[in-house]
């Protein structure tokens, strides 16, 4: 059975002191349940993740105690991936007709402090100093520019770039373009990478009514089908932060093995895809994920943001809402929201950020630590 | 004078003169690690041994730490005492490439593929007012 998305719901990410974070989240629950025009009761499982908002299951609080199956998820950046790949599967199955899909969160601010025993290191490196995953980022975009010629310009345009989509997008944090020069002359945080050029933790909610493709007509006029949902870790060699030491070969990251996987179960290419979320924590990533992704050669990046390439008016519009970088990573809704923000574009939805030409096939893509990335594939 | 000893042991050997980081190697599969594990993240086995891993390599990627970390950082700079430092990984002859402090701490200081070298620093005092020690690299050519 075929799976589709009739119900988009989201808490406007950023700041908002006077919720916490699960009220958050039941506010993007009930938003996705109105999308849909169905009730809670109706609900037979929901996935539900957040990193430090509460636990998910407790949202039956707020939403009615209605004893339906309701699984936590915690999978790091791709909770939300992962959520929606169980809800895919519940649904693929034949086992569930129709549930929903919930992440929220609300972090503290400035970067997270990882505790090195949660990820099976010995206090020595977090005390010296190298448990701090903006190292590892601008680790990663250092060596990728010296291999492969991607030049600070390029890193400025993709920031350019998100600000710019997150002054079109009403539920965006950063709503402010910024200039060249502003964004040039920011304050470095880890070399080559400034502030402009990493999102930050933030808060906020996103959820998904799912149900049988059979269905789906009856609950919204536009539905929205997730063709394939697939998630990946990582492989020996692929080069992760929190990393003590990386083997001498570099291996694919997770996020080419998902990508592959999904564009053969789905059966369409990269050239299929008229609008992508690809997973920009940092400017870096973005470029990097370009390629990963299978949108373009290593190195092609350069020439692709010169021409505008991934703008909403370019030929594969990147992150049309201004992605991690306007929007914050509240990490367990990010995922969530990466996918809501191709439903509104198939849809047709995005007012002042819609892609013209009327898309029919969107993509996104998620990656976290330590090596996990989420890929999935939706059309109209 | 109360002895300095390793922030935590068996990372590099210690009081050696030159020291040197300590990793492991896979006696199934012949990968090698660092810090030293007891099993293989190449082919799950388990027949591991502790290998000398030297003390030079060539840096591989860099980027620097340009404010003051919170927790788990500790050592005993102040914000207002705090040194940027560098962070890279550095290719050993084995191959593996390890993840280390670089005393350079400019960006015109470090290029990919200097050739770079272990020293030994201090990281804080302990209750007792002893040195804690761990590693990192620097700039081979800069002897002192
Ligand atoms: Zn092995």
């Amino acid at each position: 059975m075929d799976v589709a998305i009739v119900g988009l719901g989201m808490h406007p990410f950023g700041r908002t002191p006077s919720m916490t974070g699960l009220e958050q989240g039941a506010a993007a629950a009930r938003a996705a349940l109105a999308d849909a025009g169905v009730d809670f009761k109706k609900m037979e499982f929901a996935y539900g993740g957040s990193q430090d908002g509460g636990n998910a299951d407790s949202l039956v609080n707020l939403l009615g105690l209605t004893g339906l199956q309701f699984t936590n998820v915690a999978n790091g950046c791709a909770t939300g991936g992962s959520s929606l790949h169980a809800a895919y599967s519940a649904i693929k199955s034949g086992q569930y007709d129709i549930g929903l899909v919930v992440g929220f969160d609300k972090h503290d601010r400035g970067a997270f402090n990882a505790k090195p025993a949660d990820w099976g290191l010995d206090d020595w490196y977090g005390e010296t100093g190298l448990m701090l995953t903006t190292q590892y980022f601008g680790m990663k975009i250092q060596r990728y520019m010296h291999d492969h010629g991607i030049s600070r310009e390029t890193l400025i345009r993709v920031a350019e770039k998100a600000f710019r989509n997150g002054s079109l997008t009403p539920t965006a944090w950063r709503k402010t373009a910024l200039s060249w020069e502003e964004i040039e002359n920011a304050p470095m945080v880890s070399e080559p990478l400034n502030k402009f050029m990493f999102c930050s933790p933030a808060e906020g909610g996103c959820a998904l009514i799912v149900c049988r493709a059979d269905m789906a007509h009856q609950l919204h006029p536009r539905p929205i089908y997730l063709k394939t949902a697939v998630v990946r870790s990582r492989n020996y060699g692929s080069f992760e932060v929190f990393s003590p030491s990386q083997p001498p070969e570099v291996a694919n990251s997770p996020t080419v093995t998902a990508s592959q996987a999904a564009f053969e179960l789905a059966g369409v290419g990269p050239e299929d895809i008229d609008v992508a979320q690809l997973q920009d924590t940092e400017v870096g990533a973005e470029i990097m994920h370009m390629a990963e992704n299978g949108f373009c050669e290593h190195g092609d990046q350069e020439k692709w943001l010169a021409e505008g390439a991934t703008e909403i008016t370019g030929r594969l519009p990147v992150n049309t809402d201004g992605g991690c970088l306007a929007n914050g990573e509240p990490v367990g809704a990010s995922g969530l929201r990466q996918v809501h923000e191709i439903c509104v574009q198939l849809r047709g939805e995005g007012g002042a950020r819609q892609v013209a030409g009327d898309p029919q096939v969107g993509y996104t893509h998620v990656y976290g630590a330590p090596g996990i990335s989420g890929v999935n594939i939706l059309a109209r | 004078m109360l002895e300095a000893k390793p922030l935590h042991e068996g990372l590099f050997t210690w009081p050696d003169a030159p020291p040197s980081l300590i990793g492991s190697r896979c006696l199934d599969c012949g990968e090698h690690a660092f810090p030293s594990q007891s099993s293989c993240r190449a082919c799950s086995g388990q027949n591991m041994a502790d290998v000398d891993l030297g003390n030079e390599g060539r840096l591989w990627t860099w980027t620097i730490q340009s404010f003051m970390p919170k927790t788990p950082y500790h050592t005993d700079e102040t914000p207002e005492t705090f040194r940027p430092y560098g962070v890279g990984y550095i290719e050993l002859a084995c191959g593996l490439k390890v993840e280390s402090r670089l005393r350079e701490n400019k960006a015109d200081q470090l290029e990919i593929g200097m050739p770079m070298r272990l020293e030994i620093i201090t990281v804080r005092k302990d209750d007792e007012g002893a040195e804690l020690l761990t590693f990192q690299f620097c700039a081979a050519e800069e002897q002192d």
